[in-house]
């Protein structure tokens, strides 16, 4: 695979907790390749690794050992500047919503426009509201967090990190507070990204029919790969 | 309101979202932001007064230069200055004329309450060192206790003053004699006493007949137009052989006793700390609440973070909310400083009111203080740790 098609890389990534005789080691030597557009479901136990794994792809930790090349770039010793400007290209799902309780939906996701820089109100509008009518809340536009329900607000939550064209989706759990069908669909638009634009999904599941729907699924177990079903790449 | 911000600050406004989303804190910020307002505009307002109403009695005259005891910080403070000094400066080329000026705090018992009026001695041959206003009046004070009324002294009705009049003359009694006034002057109420009053230096003596006619409280000097008065008083300072003497320009004397005033005495210092203690409570409420709309949106703004929000963002955000409390804040507080002033100088006199250049500076203090709680505030903004969020 050319390195132009490779949209994450991890070597000899190893991560730890606390310091002295509290540390902890959480992940060991992680050596990951995926591809650009892929679809990739992360599966394990509890405290198998699989967050803190998703906080380093997503620049949200400092890596301490090892390699992550997150497109294109190297994250070991980046500086602040760049992971900031990096998690710019990336798209961030997470377990609860997280939603500004005093935007309303459509606000809401402009704000993941509105950090790519000074907003075009018409521009911005358009697209908040063609990404919420895809996810089936046209009729909630102006709703605020507090009248919409869980699963309403999580379909808020990814179409916030969607709006901006990611090129890599980082996801835990995004479809826990969802049904089947819209669940669905939320996983047939991620993966209708991967193909058209070339939008990489890594989503932490546990929901076995994503699973199904997966290009690849890694399993991690104690800090360690210990599976990589590999479907497509 | 969202509109315009938006439009202003190129992105949404998310500070003033926040602000109305909570509507309860968001009153509750404006009142205190408002409340310190007041504070500030009633401590300047009575410093300003203080400045205005100590160089009222300096208007009444016209000098070029004042010569007072080394003691004598203020008109009413200080040792005698000895007549003789006059006559000395008087060799001097540049100096026209002078007049020696007798200054006492007197009584008037008015039954139900009892006032005090600052009482200068004059020479009532030399209306040239008067106020124009109050020059042309100066001949009826050639009779033996007669005297002009400040028509503004505090606990005087209007409609009282207004009926002193030549041929109406009001009299009344202190220091054991019985004065008359048979016309009155605008003085006003200050923080020393509750008004002025004008009599000859005779009438002076003849009220404080310990005081010698050969040693005036200060002296007024008059110089030919065109002299320096700074010069001339520099010039003085070594003709005449009492070192000690303080001798000033006037309008140098008329700055350093409005400084003293409110820089040394205790009444000056109060007001300073009580415009200081308004900023305080202002910052500490606009902090307060600040700092807790970030403790409770740090999860949102933990998220913004992971999103790739930079600091300025947030500074921003909190920026703009302590900017709009500001604001916001300093109408109420304007229009109720405004009143509680006009109430006060109703009731004593005293020249209160808000200037447009203190409102302005209040109106500036007010945003920058606000704005600098609200960087403090940010600090909170550290804690929110995105990688917490998975």
């Amino acid at each position: 695979m050319a390195d132009d098609d490779i949209s994450i890389r991890t070597s000899g990534l190893n991560h730890w907790f606390g310091t002295g005789e509290a540390r902890k080691q959480a992940l060991f030597d992680i050596g990951l390749r995926i591809a650009r557009g892929s679809f990739i479901v992360m599966v394990g136990p509890s405290g198998s690794g699989k967050t803190t794994l998703l906080t380093l792809l997503g620049c949200l930790r400092e890596v301490q050992e090892g390699s992550v090349v997150l497109l294109g770039q190297e994250l070991r010793h980046a500086t602040t500047a760049q992971s900031v400007r990096l998690r710019r290209r990336l798209g961030f799902i997470f377990q609860a919503h997280n939603l500004h309780e005093s935007l309303t939906a459509r606000q809401n996701v402009m704000m993941g426009l509105q950090v790519k820089g000074r907003l075009n109100r018409e521009t911005a509008d358009e697209a908040a509201a063609h990404v919420l009518s895809i996810l089936g809340l046209s009729d909630r536009l102006d709703y605020l967090p507090a009248n919409l329900s869980g699963g309403q607000n999580q379909r808020v939550a990814i179409g916030r990190a969607l709006v901006g064209n990611p090129d890599v989706v980082l996801a835990d759990e995004p479809t826990a507070a969802l049904d089947w069908e819209t669940a669905a669909k939320v996983v047939d638009l991620l993966k209708q990204l991967g193909q058209a634009r070339g939008t990489t999904t890594v989503m932490v599941t546990h929901d076995n029919r994503i699973l199904d729907r997966a290009d690849r699924i890694l399993t991690l177990q104690d800090g360690r790969l210990v599976a990589d079903d590999s479907r497509r790449v | 309101m969202s509109r315009l911000l938006e439009r202003l600050l190129g992105r949404l406004p998310i500070g003033w979202l926040q602000l109305v989303h909570q509507r309860g804190r968001f009153a509750a910020a404006l009142s205190g932001v408002a409340f310190a307002n007041v504070l500030v505009f009633v401590q300047l307002g009575l410093m300003s007064s203080m400045g205005v109403s100590t160089v009222r009695p300096y208007q009444f005259f016209q000098s070029d230069i004042l010569i007072s005891a080394a003691d004598a910080n203020t008109l009413v403070d200080g040792g005698n200055v000895a007549r003789q000094w006059m006559l000395q400066a008087l060799a001097d080329p540049d100096v026209v004329s002078g007049m020696g000026l007798f200054v006492a705090i007197v009584p008037w018992d008015r039954g139900d309450t009892d006032i005090s009026l600052t009482t200068f001695g004059i020479n009532p041959f030399q209306a040239d060192f008067l106020a124009p206003d109050i020059a042309a009046d100066i001949d009826m004070l050639q009779v033996q206790d007669a005297a002009i009324l400040d028509r503004l002294a505090r606990g005087l009705t209007r409609e009282e003053a207004a009926a002193v009049r030549l041929h109406t003359p009001l009299s009344f009694e202190t220091q054991g004699r019985t004065l008359t006034a048979y016309d009155t002057f605008a003085g006003g109420g200050g923080f020393g006493a509750d008004g002025y009053l004008l009599v000859s230096d005779q009438t002076f003596l003849s009220l404080f007949p310990a005081r010698s006619s050969g040693a005036p409280d200060h002296i007024l000097l008059r110089l030919r137009p065109g002299a320096q008065p700074d010069a001339v008083a520099n010039r003085l300072r070594g003709l005449i052989a009492d070192r000690t003497l303080r001798i000033r320009s006037y309008s140098d004397a008329m700055d350093e006793e409005v400084r003293f005033q409110q820089t040394q005495r205790p009444t000056g210092v109060i007001f300073g700390f009580g415009v200081l203690i308004g900023i305080l409570v202002g910052i500490v409420i606009v902090f307060q609440v600040l700092s807790a709309d970030v403790a409770d949106h740090m999860r949102e703004y933990a998220t913004f973070k992971a999103m790739g929000y930079g600091q300025g963002f947030f500074l921003g955000v909190v920026v703009e909310e302590a900017v709009i409390l500001g604001v916001l804040g300093f109408i109420p507080g304007v229009i109720a400083g405004w009143a509680i002033l006009t109430l006060m100088a109703e009731v004593t006199t005293l020249p209160l009111f808000i200037s447009f250049g203190m409102a302005v500076t209040v109106f500036i203090g007010t945003v920058v203080f606000s704005a600098l709680s609200g960087i403090i505030a940010t600090r909170r903004l550290a804690a929110a740790d995105p990688a917490e969020l998975f």
